[in-house]
């Protein structure tokens, strides 16, 4: 069996911070606040009234293309322009020999944004009083009348998948996975074996998301996942702080490049980075909770640095997945500890999503990129709006300010709803 | 990546033929239909009214009794999921913490990846919250926000995600390996069956439940297919006829709930336990049509690439292949996709390979659909037999498949199964006769 080293050479972004990398990273590293008042519907009477939009994104700018996906839906535009980006780092354009067939699709896409008004209008008008239904006969009268097939078939979380191989003229193995706040940091993992074990070469991965729709918001409102700080919208995200109600609701597309060393090497591609390690696991313990010892999350880390051949001594940085409610800022960090044991409370920890809010299945691949950078410019991406220690969360989550540092290796997690766990581990190239 | 083999061990089919193996391929091999006229709600006003629905089917008789209350929250796919699930397992004979008080399996050694589609919420419970929050008749977001939404049950956005396919299922029978949900239409199934392969070649699992399970019998879902023409609406007073899987008189599919999980197992531990073999899983491959994007021009989602690949992967050529389980939708475009891509693999031999595709009798399960092909695939090993492709009379044009509305007796060492979905993508099995 092949084992082949899998590199990172591209990568592009569409979050509410930024419209491709370098202005996200400046973003972050200078404290830029992503959420604001929900734009895209009206949010004014619902618990939580805010959510981290990507704003002013010009799809026809940013895409030549523009045409040939107007149908898609709005992660999926986004994810479209993040792929461009990356595409046009890793120089995979003038590549001539490039095999399309080797080249494969791996993504962790959300569903497309729902039909909303159409949707809700076709169960009112189409109420049954008397039965308490909706009355099927009329429900399909309006349907026909009112609704797209466009529209209704790009919700299926495999268009983007589409979209992209349609982009790219590329025909190589194509999957999208869809675990939650978790999919993306899996789809990279999965991708990286698919290239490490030969099934392809080269594979445009990541994930893109957008649940700030109504019903989106009302799912996670009853959850009581979401953040309803109204009274402080720019502050609201506070991964790891005392304070913390809840995480905010972001949207977003992340998309890297990657490809064996070999073909890397072989036609003078930028290296961003080598993915060394992944690893994957199930809580198996609620869906409502996650395992409060933290014991799923902590055999995903060490699933990944076993894969790494790594040991806890060799992380420089972990990117959390930090999202802000009481109850995962609080097993993380007993995962963190149970993973990487005495080493853990000097192991600088944060949580990006503290400025990006959280962009759901597209988070890990848009954490993952701050990493890389971390590693470029040798520097930490801080935990903002941390300022009321919590007991329970008592690791060095790099409060407020970015840090400089030695970056070498950086671990990323990512923790779906329902115990599905991932982590990576992506370490400077040397050859 | 260790040279480690691997089995299937136990599968778990569910569908309008029945739930469990025995059942299920019994009625297979009968070429007994389980398309028949919707009764869930009126289908009255939609092109096509029939479809194939699991009747007096409950997951709550397929878990725990302490984990009955957790059925409420589980949307029909989960439901469906969770059943085959139990019925996998039990069949292979390795007890987990939801079919024994002694599992024989350690669960950081157990993963799963179940895959799912798009999870249509229910719309009656919508509706009933929808109606508190309008205004002349109209919905209104602004009361929705202020009261409406709380009439919804706290829970209900888990009902619909479709990695609870796979939660759930990993919570009732312990399995902390890797987990993933791939939603990649009907290619889901073939797709995490390859996923799941390379996680016991490389070490990452000792067993695996994987496929995949959907249910669209719901007026969204039965609309959806229906805007795409995909639907027969000829055979509303003849359900059985209504698919006719690479015949001159296809026009159309129709749904069918339903899904398959199979135990993919390391072949030393399988054999050290004395466990029965269905199958091999020897060759794996997947590819993609950038043609996906255009929904109104049915593809194949480049099976023939993905079937060249698997073969390469397996070590063998395409000479060695003894049998094909092929999809077979129903639907005209879709079918001659099919079919002109079995050729590019096989060119005149495909005339001589014995061939089936059993969705005339399912109906199509979407993400469940390849569950359901890969399940009858491994049994066709296990039995050397294939079963019928009902309602094949006369090949459509351009397709050569070496079909029979018969089972049939065959020898098969080489089986290999794919499938495609709208959007493009597609994913090829190939499945070996356990050899010592």
């Amino acid at each position: 069996m092949q084992n082949r080293r899998v590199v990172i050479t591209g990568m592009g972004t569409v979050n509410p911070l930024g419209h491709d990398v370098d202005s996200t990273w400046n973003g972050i590293l200078g404290g830029d606040m992503g959420p604001t008042p929900v734009e895209i519907f009206n949010a004014g009477t619902f618990p939580t009234q805010f959510a981290s939009q990507v704003k002013n994104f010009d799809f026809e700018a940013a895409v030549p293309n523009a045409k040939t996906h107007e149908k898609a839906g709005r992660h999926c535009k986004f994810a479209i322009a993040a792929a461009l980006q990356a595409w046009k780092q890793s120089g995979l354009a003038d590549f001539a020999e490039l095999d399309k067939s080797r080249t494969g699709v791996y993504l962790g896409s959300g569903e497309g944004s729902l039909d909303f008004e159409n949707f809700i209008s076709l169960i009112v008008e189409g109420w049954d009083e008397e039965n308490r239904q909706v009355d099927a006969t009329k429900w399909a009268q309006l349907a026909k009348q009112r609704l797209d097939m466009y529209r209704e078939m790009e919700q299926d979380s495999n268009m983007v998948c589409a979209h992209l191989a349609a982009e790219f003229g590329v025909t190589g193995p194509a999957y999208n996975v869809l675990t939650a706040c978790a999919a993306s940091t899996q789809a990279i993992g999965e991708a990286v074996m698919q290239v490490r074990y030969g099934y392809a070469d080269t594979i445009i991965t990541g994930g893109a998301h957008s649940m700030i729709h109504p019903l989106g918001m009302t799912g996670f409102n009853r959850l009581t996942a979401l953040s309803q700080r109204n009274d402080d919208i720019a502050h609201s995200s506070r991964p790891f702080d005392l304070t913390r109600d809840g995480f905010v609701l972001g949207e977003g597309a992340s998309i890297l490049i990657i490809e064996t060393l070999e073909q890397a090497q072989k036609r003078g591609a930028p290296i961003l980075a080598e993915v060394v390690g992944y690893g994957a696991s199930a809580d198996a313990f609620r869906i409502t909770d996650q395992d409060p010892e933290g014991e799923g999350a902590a055999s995903s880390m060490r699933a990944a640095l076993a894969d790494a051949n790594l040991t806890p001594a060799d992380i420089d940085y972990i990117s959390a997945h930090g999202t802000g409610t009481k109850q995962n800022d609080q097993v993380e960090t007993l995962a963190i500890k149970a993973a990487m044991g005495e080493l853990a409370p000097t192991t600088p920890v944060s949580s990006v999503k503290s400025m990006l809010g959280h962009l759901i299945a597209a988070a890990g691949a848009t954490e993952l990129i701050t990493c890389i950078l971390a590693m470029r410019d040798q520097i930490l991406p801080p935990t903002a709006n941390l300022n009321t220690p919590d007991p329970d969360c008592d690791l060095d989550y790099i409060a407020n300010e970015p840090r400089k540092a030695d970056v070498n290796i950086c671990m990323s997690n990512s923790m779906g709803f329902g115990g599905q766990n991932n982590t990576l581990i992506i370490k400077q190239f040397e050859a | 990546m260790t040279d480690k083999r691997v089995v299937i061990t136990g599968v778990g089919p569910i569908s309008a033929l029945g739930v469990g193996i025995d059942e299920f391929w019994a009625n297979l091999l009968e070429g007994k239909s389980g398309i028949a006229p919707i009764s869930k709600f009126d289908p009255s006003n939609f092109l096509c009214q029939v479809a194939g629905q699991i009747e007096g089917f409950s997951a709550r008789k397929c878990v725990p009794k302490s984990y009955r209350k957790a059925v409420k929250v589980m949307a029909r796919d989960i439901e469906l999921a969770v059943g085959a699930a139990d019925a996998a397992f039990r069949d292979s004979g390795i007890e987990t913490k939801g079919t024994s008080d002694e599992p024989n399996i350690q669960s950081s050694r157990l993963g799963c990846n179940i895959g799912a589609g798009l999870i249509c919420c229910e719309l009656d419970e919508m509706g009933l919250a929808a109606t508190t929050a309008t205004t002349d008749g109209k919905f209104d977001l602004t009361k929705w926000g202020e009261t409406g939404m709380q009439n919804l049950t706290p829970l209900w956005l888990l009902k619909y995600l479709p990695n609870m396919l796979s939660c759930h299922v990993t919570i009732i029978h312990g399995a902390e390996g890797p987990s993933n949900c791939i939603t990649c239409g009907d290619a889901a199934s073939h797709l995490g069956v390859g996923e799941s392969t390379i996680y016991i070649k490389r070490g990452a699992a000792d067993a695996v439940i994987t496929g995949g399970a959907e249910s669209k019998l719901n007026m969204l879902g039965l609309f959806r297919p229906s805007i795409m023409n995909r639907l027969c609406n000829d055979s509303n007073d003849n359900p059985t006829a209504a698919i006719k899987p690479f015949d001159a008189a296809h026009s159309g599919t129709a749904i069918g709930e339903g899904g398959g999980l199979l135990i993919l197992e390391d072949y030393d531990r399988a054999k050290e336990r004395g466990s029965k073999m269905y199958a091999e899983v020897v060759g794996f491959g997947a590819a993609c049509d950038p043609k996906g994007i255009e929904l109104e021009n049915p593809t194949a989602g480049n099976l023939a690439q993905a079937a060249v690949s698997a073969i390469k992967n397996a070590g063998i050529t395409p000479e060695d292949i003894d049998a094909i389980f092929a999809t077979g939708t129903g639907v005209a475009g879709e079918d001659t996709a099919e079919a002109a891509e079995w050729k590019k693999v096989f060119g005149e031999r495909l005339s001589e390979i014995p061939a089936c595709a059993i969705t005339a009798q399912t109906g199509i399960a979407f993400a469940g659909n390849g569950g359901l092909q890969l399940v009858a695939a491994a049994k066709s090993v296990m039995e050397q037999t294939l079963p019928p492709t009902v309602n094949f009379q006369t090949p459509a044009e351009g397709c050569e498949l070496n079909l029979t509305s018969q089972a049939r007796k065959t020898d098969i060492k080489y089986i290999i199964t794919g499938t495609f979905t709208v959007g493009g993508q597609s994913g090829v099995c190939i499945l070996k006769k356990v050899e010592a």
